[in-house]
């Protein structure tokens, strides 16, 4: 095993130690957030699977990266994030879309390649975006939207608007030259953005370990003056708080800031990826005694008093949601074949 | 002997500038090193330092002379047991410039290899202008000062429009492009980034996805290669990924081609490149009118706009129509010059070898037709055919290489639609296919010249 998600958060030592101790470990979340939590992370551990399974049935094609195993990150930061902050991921995507309260039906159109899909379905897998929810994308090349999202930050200071970028990208990008371009200037001009590395362990097949000269990426601001800290990526208790403070430090005019999620996903890099470059002990483990939504599910049986029944009405609900999004998907015809010549100019 | 201290060129393309300020006077001793005079070039303020040991013995050219051409002898100095009756020799060869006026024809060795007169105007004809009313008042501009007008009037006009760069503020531009912007904007506005054009690229596009209008301007189009990914990639297929949702409207400008004796990795012609993209526009102007106009038109584009300058052309001089918003539509060419013998359709700096070859053809009797594309991406080849069905030949003319060049692209539309009426294969003049040579003589060679233009339109009228 290469590394495994540390159980609390670590602040970096470049910066002060925050007040709260992290001894306790995070702060509880309440019995609402908890459950919404739990909804949004089950909603997309329940898309992700179908969309495997519709994959293997040849119904989406191409390039499909699964999010199952890294759910609270995105889930956590949203729940500290306002209306009106962006979000601008990797081909990564579908789970930040959901979150950003996209439609799973549009999601799942576009996977298939429908009209009723998020760009009609022109963009797939890897390529959606939402004006309406500010999500910018769902991006095929790795680490072009850490500058994309710089640029979102550098339009809120512009406008002075109050907004925050919100900006993911994996342990794979981080070794990109245009990252550290993009530091460099965020700090410059102390815009308004976090940076979000999903450190799942794995660049495609490449430990990071093996790719990677320092595996702290949380330190990967410092010589640019930017705070950074390592968070339990698996906790979303966690990462919601860890996300609150660092959108603070970046609404308030501070700059960016850089949140290292140490998580984990599950499948392959993508449907395509055997994933031979890990044990399976090692998944196991992680499934095992870290699994997000299993953490959840326990705090709130047993913290939170919500019955069992609750929570299967939760989880009949969600798979009503995700079965609708499948029919749709392959009843919603193919676009126009008027659609081939629009959209490449306004 | 007495030394000769002769004008420097300070920059690749400069062909003239101001003496400024002399720094000593006659009488003064000079060690090597020492900075004797300031020279203001149409880009910069540079010290000029002593190369040679003596006593300033004549200044030729006093401070405040303009147009004073590279080469010429400013001062003498004197060796050691030298005085001043040496000078009638030195000085004898060296007359006092007269001051050249503005836009003069450059002939000093240190020009770049183009044999046109700066903004010298068609001696033919040419047609009336239907974009310019008859008495519109003119007044003559730069092509530098064309685009910076038509980026601070785009400015006043439109708060999202900002531009960004290295050195476009403080520095007021590279090549002087941004003189005078952040004085008139503000740092807000008028942005200096760190050198870092995959970044600040991509920082552009994400801005210019919330709604803002960019204008990028890259110090030369070579260093937008390391950015392409995000020209191409995150600018021009998002409206397409988004179904339509999220566009881009951005500039990306700059100088594209080449310059004079910067070699290889700094003289290159992206109009071809930028030309194969679906989602972007790409735009080379010729004139001052033009450049003024079409970037007036792609800061409004909905869409990303690749805007090609060159740097020979920064400094050549065009009327310019005075008018309250001049505009000049993107994705049309204009017939410069009207003939029936031959159709020749150039574009930038290809112009200028293109209206020359005219000039020479006309000496003999041949009255070519001469058409600016202005816009590579869309391609007006309406008026080239339209053209071609009445000269039934075209050449095309480029700096840029021939393999997949637009050369190639026109030969290819015109023998589409206008098979019939051709009497000669399309010929294209182009720059050479190698890599651009540093020396003089090779680069001279590996760019087209009027003489290849003239040889290539009476091929194809068999002469």
């Amino acid at each position: 095993m290469a590394q495994s998600p540390k159980a609390g958060t670590r602040k970096s030592a470049a910066k002060k130690s925050d007040a709260r101790s992290r001894a306790n470990g995070p702060a509880p979340l309440s019995r609402d957030e908890e459950t919404e939590a739990y909804r949004m992370m089950l909603l997309i551990r329940r898309f992700e699977e179908k969309a495997g399974q519709m994959y293997g049935m040849g119904l989406i094609g191409g390039f499909c990266h699964l999010y199952i195993g890294q759910e609270a990150v995105v889930t956590g930061v949203q729940l500290a994030m306002r209306e009106g902050d962006q979000v601008i991921t990797s081909y990564r995507d579908h789970g930040h879309m959901l979150a950003c309260g996209m439609e799973a039906r549009g999601v799942m159109a576009e996977l298939t390649g429908r009209q009723g899909g998020y760009s009609k379905g022109k963009g797939g897998s890897m390529h959606m975006f939402s004006a309406e929810k500010a999500f910018f994308g769902g991006h095929g090349i790795v680490g072009a939207q850490v500058s994309l999202g710089t640029g979102l930050a550098f339009a809120n200071r512009y406008r002075d608007d109050g907004k925050v970028s919100l900006t993911y990208f994996g342990d794979g990008a981080s070794n990109q030259g245009q990252v550290y371009e993009s530091f460099n200037m965020a700090k410059l001009w102390n815009l308004p953005v976090v940076y979000v590395i999903e450190n799942n362990k794995y660049g495609m097949g490449t430990s990071i370990n093996r790719s990677s000269s320092t595996t702290d990426l949380s330190q990967r601001g410092a010589s640019f003056g930017i705070p950074g800290e390592q968070v339990d990526g698996m906790d979303v208790r966690a990462v919601k708080e860890a996300a609150e403070r660092a959108i603070e430090h970046a609404r308030s005019g501070k700059g960016p800031y850089i949140l290292e999620m140490l998580t984990y996903r599950y499948r392959g890099h993508s449907m395509s990826d055997p994933a031979k470059y890990r044990s399976k002990e090692e998944v196991q483990k992680m499934r095992q005694e870290h699994d997000p939504i299993e953490q959840v599910k326990a705090r709130l049986l047993a913290e939170h008093s919500v019955s069992e029944d609750e929570l299967k009405g939760i989880d009949k609900k969600i798979r009503e949601i995700v079965a609708d999004a499948a029919d749709f998907a392959q009843i919603d015809p193919e676009p126009d074949v008027s659609e081939l010549w629009t959209d490449v100019l306004r | 002997m007495p030394i000769d201290i002769l004008m420097p060129a300070l920059s690749p393309t400069m062909e003239e500038g101001t003496l400024s300020k002399w720094l000593k006077s006659e009488g003064d001793t000079i060690s090597a090193g020492d900075v004797i005079a300031e020279i203001e070039t149409d880009k910069a303020t540079m010290e000029v330092e002593a190369v040679d040991e003596g006593v300033l013995g004549k200044v030729l050219v006093p401070e405040g002379s303009e147009h004073v051409k590279v080469n010429t002898v400013i001062a003498v100095i004197l060796g050691e047991g030298e005085d001043a009756s040496a000078l009638n020799a030195a000085s004898a060869a060296a007359a006092p410039p007269a001051p050249a006026p503005a836009p003069a024809a450059a002939q000093a060795p240190a020009a770049p290899p183009v044999q046109t007169a700066p903004g010298a105007a068609p001696q033919a004809p040419a047609p009336a202008d239907a974009e310019v009313p008859d008495g519109t008042p003119m007044a003559d501009l730069t092509v530098r000062e064309a685009l910076r007008d038509a980026m601070a009037e785009e400015m006043r006009r439109d708060p999202d429009v900002f531009v960004m760069g290295e050195e476009v503020a403080e520095y007021q531009g590279a090549y002087k492009i941004t003189q005078g912007m952040l004085d008139e904007f503000g740092p807000r506005r008028v942005i200096d980034t760190p050198i870092t054009e995959h970044g600040f690229t991509g920082m552009a596009v994400g801005a210019a996805m919330t709604g803002l209008k960019p204008i990028v301007e890259f110090m030369t189009f070579n260093f937008a290669m390391q950015a392409i990914d995000h020209i191409i990639n995150s600018a021009a297929k998002t409206l397409y990924m988004s179904g339509g949702q999220m566009g881009c409207s951005i500039v990306f400008r700059g100088a594209n081609g080449a310059a004079a004796r910067v070699a290889a990795q700094h003289s290159q012609d992206y109009a071809a490149w930028y030309s194969q993209i679906p989602g972007l526009r790409v735009v080379v102007p010729w004139s001052a009118a033009d450049a003024k106009g079409l970037l007036k038109a792609a800061i409004r584009d909905p869409n990303p706009v690749i805007f090609l300058e060159n740097e020979i052309l920064y400094g050549h001089t065009f009327p310019v129509p005075q008018v309250e918003d001049w505009v000049v539509p993107i994705g049309r060419a204009k017939v410069v010059r009207t003939g029936d013998a031959a159709t020749i359709v150039s574009f930038g700096i290809g112009m200028t070898y293109a209206m020359k070859a005219a000039d020479a053809l006309a000496q003999d009797g041949i009255q070519a037709e001469v058409i600016d594309l202005r816009t590579i991406r869309p391609m007006d080849i309406d008026t080239v055919v339209q053209s071609v069905k009445k000269t039934g030949r075209v050449i095309s003319v480029e700096e840029g290489w021939p393999q997949s060049g637009v050369g190639a692209e026109i030969g290819m539309r015109v023998t589409e639609l206008a098979f019939d009426w051709l009497d000669a294969p399309p010929v294209r003049v182009c720059g050479k296919d190698v890599p651009m040579p540093y020396a003089a003589n090779l680069e001279k060679l590996a760019l087209p010249n009027v003489d290849e233009v003239v040889a290539a339109v009476k091929s194809t009228l068999y002469l």
